[in-house]
């Protein structure tokens, strides 16, 4: 097995993926934003206002919270690392804020961002608002209708909505639109990316941004888990939990999602069911037909509906450390009605994909410890739950 | 020359040299090379290659021809509207090739592909520029592929004889401006507005100190595009550079088209405005 990267190398590489695809009008910027990050993210002024942002603001460190009920009615021992009790209700802050402090230390005033289930939305908005910059996110006019009260958190703190018709309407589209975006504005305006993917230097950066969850793992748990279980759509919270404990034994699984089912067509599992190309600027695993056309995913979940995956997932497949599977829709809602019953937590569908899997392999993992990143709150899901659940 | 004599002697030289055998001859004649752009497959793949024809009659120097991708990152609203109607209509990679190559064939003109990374990785670099090659193309562009990405293919379409196009843009500096002409493409595509394409009203001020940059480190021919819509626009660009791109300007006439013969009258009116504003 091939060890973790600190940094990918000198063209954005982890292994063969990743890489900077991008229009040239945009790579001088992408250059700028690798040199700015890796100086901000060593000088101590900085990191300490990030930090203690993160604590007074965000209100880390989050629990990781041993859940009885649910270890007992599943036979396995479950803690869950509460992401859902970060202010805004997801991880997604951790990478935002830390993003828009570097963009006021660049002297951009303006922010951008693309959200699918309005988690990064939200949070975006709320980082502008605490820093003091303007704020506009994308998002598709199919997400907008199912993720309704994040849109109105968005309007709330400040934020321009930005509707995305094009293609499916969904996140795929939304991160297309905001990349347009920042072409055009790309001297004034900073593109707060929301996950592990586009080009270099996004994916590092936002992995750095997030790193803090499995760090706090390490300086909270007495002994390791077994296994570490996180939802991947870009793969965000996953990766913000794998890389601090890759390599350390513990086995680290990530869930995709698989919709109605991986032989219906209908998913978003683009490590499990897709094959290597090129999309928003970083070489992944991800959907696509023969011509190289990008497929639409599907998911229940708007976070997860999304036809790529970080590049940094997909070293940490090829080279085994990590393994990735997915659940269905179907399993996400039991899984959010299971969790709710025992331990009186209502998580975030895409969340609910990673209890999903705990709970569908209990049996093989009966008496191991299991780390599960509850990576949001499922408020925003209401009207889906009423519906389906 | 007939257009088929042009198309057989454009067999005895390849990709490259004809891209070259361009900016050579429009410079004896003092004007610009103007390259439309057009999306494969518009207003359906059987019309497609008739509104190319129409195009050359009235004075285009060569083409871009557009393969349409479902993600195009560098495409604003128009043409991004223009690929999807292809791909609905069946303009699918093989397809859209077949058009260029009949393009290419009728028409005897340079042809390039216009396309993305995606498309170009799926099928393989070698075995994508092989099939450009077989279909008579001149070489291609591909959006999303700054230099820093473009070695692999640039070897292959070199052994294909292809020219392959490399970008700078209005935010590159000196350094970038530096790699991409080491990397000795057929031209360089100046991005002439920052954003997408599309069309503007008014003309970046800072195009003009984009091709000075260049000029003072390479006379490799140096080509405008994004953002010229208009016959001033097109003349002003022809002061400036040694070719220019008009996209959007056309996809949206044949997408605002009452059918295949309207569009092609359409397209012939403003590509003859354009040709004409080429000659400096």
């Amino acid at each position: 097995m091939r060890a973790r990267l600190h940094r990918p190398d000198r063209r954005g590489r982890f292994g063969e993926f990743g890489g900077r695809f991008a229009p040239e009008t945009l790579m001088t910027a992408l250059e700028e934003l690798e040199v700015e990050f890796a100086a901000a993210w060593a000088d101590p002024l900085f990191l300490g206002e990030y930090h203690r942002l993160l604590e007074l603001y965000v209100g880390r460190p989050t629990p990781l919270y041993p859940a009885h009920r649910l270890s007992e009615r599943l036979g396995v021992e479950v803690w869950l690392k509460r992401e859902d009790l970060a202010h805004t209700g997801a991880h997604k802050i951790n990478n935002a804020l830390g993003q828009g402090l570097l963009a006021h230390r660049m002297g951009k005033p303006r922010i951008i961002a693309e959200t699918g289930a309005g988690q990064h939305g939200v949070a975006t908005a709320t980082a502008a608002a605490v820093l003091g910059l303007e704020c506009q996110v994308y998002m598709g006019e199919v997400d907008i209708r199912r993720q309704a009260p994040n849109v109105s958190r968005m309007q709330i703190l400040g934020a321009d909505v930005i509707g995305v018709a094009s293609g499916a309407g969904t996140l795929k589209d939304a991160v297309s639109e905001a990349m347009r975006d920042w072409a055009r504005t790309v001297e004034e305006t900073q593109y707060v990316i929301g996950s592990v993917v586009g080009p270099h230097p996004f994916p590092w950066m936002v992995r750095e941004l997030q790193k803090v969850i499995g760090d706090e793992v390490l300086r909270q748990s007495e002994q390791l888990p077994d296994v570490a279980v996180a939802c991947v759509g870009g793969g965000s919270n996953a990766i913000g939990m794998f890389w601090p404990l890759a390599g350390t034994g513990v086995e680290l699984v990530g869930v995709e999602a698989g919709g109605e089912g991986i032989g219906t067509g209908r998913h978003g599992a683009s490590i499990g069911a897709g094959t290597p190309g090129i999309l928003h600027g970083a070489r992944t695993y991800m959907l696509q037909d023969d011509d190289g056309q990008v497929l639409e995913a599907h998911s229940i979940s708007a976070g997860l509906d999304y036809p790529g995956v970080g590049p940094e997932h997909s070293y940490f497949q090829e080279v085994g450390l990590a393994r990735y599977v997915s659940v269905t829709d179907r399993e996400a809602l039991e899984a959010v009605r299971l969790l709710a019953l025992t331990e009186g937590i209502i998580p975030a569908l895409e969340s609910a994909h990673a209890v999903a899997w705990v709970a569908r392999e209990a049996a093989s993992l009966r008496h191991k410890t299991v780390l599960v990143n509850l990576s949001g709150r499922g408020d925003k899901d209401m009207e889906m739950l009423v519906e389906r659940l | 020359m007939t257009n088929h004599e042009r198309a057989v002697a454009a067999r005895m030289r390849s990709g490259s040299e004809r891209i070259a055998d361009l900016f050579s001859v429009a410079r004896e004649e003092n004007r610009a090379v103007f390259l439309p752009f057009l999306t494969a497959g518009l207003p359906s793949p059987a019309s497609s290659p008739r509104l190319f024809a129409a195009m050359a009659e009235a004075g285009a120097d060569g083409f871009e021809v557009g393969i349409p991708y479902s993600d195009p990152l560098m495409d604003g609203p128009v043409i991004c509207r223009g690929s999807e109607q292809a791909i609905s209509k069946g303009a699918t990679l093989d397809r859209s090739l077949a058009i260029l190559g009949e393009v290419a064939e009728n028409t005897g003109l340079p042809s390039l592909a216009m396309t993305y990374a995606n498309p170009v990785f799926r099928r393989g670099a070698d075995r994508f520029c092989d099939r450009l090659a077989e279909a008579g193309a001149a070489g291609l562009i591909v959006a999303d592929l700054p230099f820093d990405e473009a070695r692999p293919l640039g070897e292959a379409a070199r052994r294909n004889g292809l020219g392959l196009v490399l970008f700078l843009a209005l935010t590159s500096g000196y350094n970038r401006i530096r790699a991409v002409a080491e990397a000795a493409p057929s031209f360089i595509y100046a991005v002439a507005n920052l954003g997408v394409t599309g069309e503007r009203r008014e003309w970046s001020g800072r195009v003009e100190r984009l091709v000075e940059g260049i000029r003072e480190v390479t006379d490799i021919p140096v080509v405008l595009g994004v953002g010229i819509s208009t016959p001033e626009q097109a003349a002003i660009a022809a002061g400036l550079a040694d070719g220019f791109i008009v996209g959007t300007a056309l996809v949206r006439r044949v997408l605002d088209s009452s059918g295949e013969e309207d569009a092609a009258r359409s397209l012939a009116g403003l590509v003859g405005e354009m040709a004409s504003a080429a000659r400096r």
